[in-house]
């Protein structure tokens, strides 16, 4: 027999449910304890998202750190939350992926529930909710601060959310970085950003960013030429959500190493 | 004093069936049919926002028959087991038996008890695997009998004459067209006597198509692609 509450009328919100039903499966249900946590679990690291016309790219490093450890080479970072949309999680990383699998059936929840697909701000919305739950862990070191790009079909074009850790939600422009690497990302992105990017220009630019990160910032994770580990790339056009293929990242990050080892520091901007 | 009337069980249970058969039978048919690429759901339904036909998770889908708000109450609880099962365990941990049991003593325990009146409703459950052989197809009527399905089946209103239909004329391995085609067709055999006219846009068609790339399988199609398939006979 099904409890009642399933069969009582009410939220379409899977998060709402899940705090009647099973408190326990959410993700801020562990808060407790004064000290900082901040070193026990692995951290990821830089975001970076770009605009272009026609849809929005996000890329994320592949490194996870513990203090000066590096604890996975080979993290996602980027995951798709549903069929116009993708997020990018900083922060704990242990935390955050269980964030993006609520936020993930949150939206499928609301979908099935309510037969249509949810606004591209409503979406936004509910991430800010997820994360200002989680607040009681931030304060314990352990944060997690997403970056959320969609694809918004009324207004056809591609859109990016920054948030802070209390829910704070803010739409950014053209580009944006979240993460320990982010200040020169956002540096690299100012430079190379331009409005008129094409699809693969635009995943280039978030490639040299991402690369400019790993320069600069220890916890940002590079190219692994050895290993042939490559940034994760998702784009969002209105066909819907699409992750890049490996090789195909491959491909533009050998272009981006290739230049560096002529220019070091990644293409000159011009002075005017 | 007077005494409450003795009413053996048996009774009992024939008036509650006969209540909720009739509520059902007042309703059109749905049609559910395996076709070469999944499993499709075919209901006569005017409306384009109340749904006879819903996904429930990755490879399963629900259909029903009879009072909205009941089946519609169901359906929700559906979703929320199904989301809750495979948040807590993992997406391939949620399969349409176990949600084809929940719905079963859910729908068994309101038949028997001797307060609530017994919903007036009977489900399909359909999950769809990676070879047609393993397809699953379950049919829940109002007291909670569950019946494993193999093919294709019908319910609601004029059941038996559109599933001798379906019987006679159903072969394994359609293609989606021709699996609408017949359906439509079985929606509108009349016992024999010439065939009503159903128009592309009071069909409701979806199907669970193994051959999508995502992990949910669940499609609903528009009205264009309905008329497309009926219209190329």
């Amino acid at each position: 027999m099904l409890p009642a509450d399933y069969l009582t009328p009410g939220s379409s919100s899977f998060n709402d449910f899940l705090a009647k039903q099973a408190p326990q499966l959410l993700p801020s249900a562990r808060a407790g304890g004064t000290q900082s946590a901040a070193d026990l679990a692995p951290h990821g690291t830089t975001i970076v998202a770009a605009t272009f016309p026609g849809g929005v790219v996000m890329a994320g490093d592949r490194r996870a750190t513990m203090g000066n450890v590096i604890a996975q080479r080979d993290i996602q970072k980027v995951y798709p939350a549903d069929e116009y949309s993708c997020v990018g999680i900083a922060g704990s990383a242990g935390l955050a992926v269980e964030m993006v699998r609520l936020f993930q059936v949150e939206l499928e929840h609301y979908e099935k529930i309510e037969g249509a697909t949810m606004s591209t701000d409503g979406k936004a919305n509910r991430l800010s909710t997820l994360i200002r739950g989680n607040l009681a862990m931030a304060m314990q070191g352990l944060a997690v601060v997403p970056l959320f790009a969609a694809f918004d079909l009324q207004v056809q074009t591609g859109r990016i959310f920054s948030y802070d850790v209390t829910g704070g939600r803010y739409e950014e422009q053209a580009f944006h970085t979240v993460g320990s690497g982010s200040m020169f990302a956002r540096g690299s992105l100012k430079k190379l950003y331009r409005e008129d990017l094409t699809e693969r220009d635009c995943i280039t630019v978030t490639v040299q960013a991402l690369y400019d990160a790993a320069d600069d910032d220890s916890a940002t994770g590079g190219p692994d030429l050895t290993r042939r580990i490559f940034p994760v790339v998702n784009i969002v056009t209105a066909d819907g959500y699409r992750a890049v293929s490996e090789e195909d990242v491959a491909v533009i990050a050998d272009e981006v190493i290739g230049a560096r080892m002529v220019r070091p520091d990644g293409p000159a901007a011009s002075l005017t | 004093m007077t005494a409450p009337f003795y009413v053996s069980p048996e009774q009992l249970m024939k008036d509650r069936a006969d209540f909720a058969r009739k509520g059902i039978a007042r309703g059109r048919s749905v049609i559910v049919v395996q076709y070469a690429d999944g499993i499709a759901f075919v209901a006569e339904n005017p409306s384009q926002a109340l749904h006879k036909i819903s996904e429930i998770y990755d490879r399963i889908g629900f259909a029903a028959v009879g009072r909205y708000n009941e089946f519609e109450n169901l359906r929700i609880a559906g979703v929320r087991l199904a989301d809750l099962r495979g948040y807590s365990y993992d997406r391939s941990d949620v399969t349409g038996r176990g949600l084809a049991n929940a719905y079963a003593q859910t729908l068994g325990t309101i038949f028997s008890s001797g307060g609530e009146k017994p919903y007036e409703v009977e489900l399909f459950v359909a999950e769809v695997a990676d070879a047609s052989e393993e397809d699953q197809i379950y049919r829940l009527t109002y007291d909670g009998s569950v019946a494993d399905v193999a093919t294709h089946a019908v319910m609601g209103g004029q059941a038996e004459q559109v599933e001798a239909y379906l019987a006679e004329h159903y072969t394994p391995g359609l293609g989606l067209d021709a699996a609408i085609r017949l359906a439509a067709a079985a929606l509108a055999s009349n016992d024999g006597e010439e065939a009503r006219v159903i128009e592309p846009g009071t069909l409701e068609v979806a199907v669970l198509d193994r051959t999508r790339a995502l992990p949910r399988k669940f499609k609903r199609l528009p009205e264009a692609a309905i008329a497309a398939a009926l219209a190329d006979a």
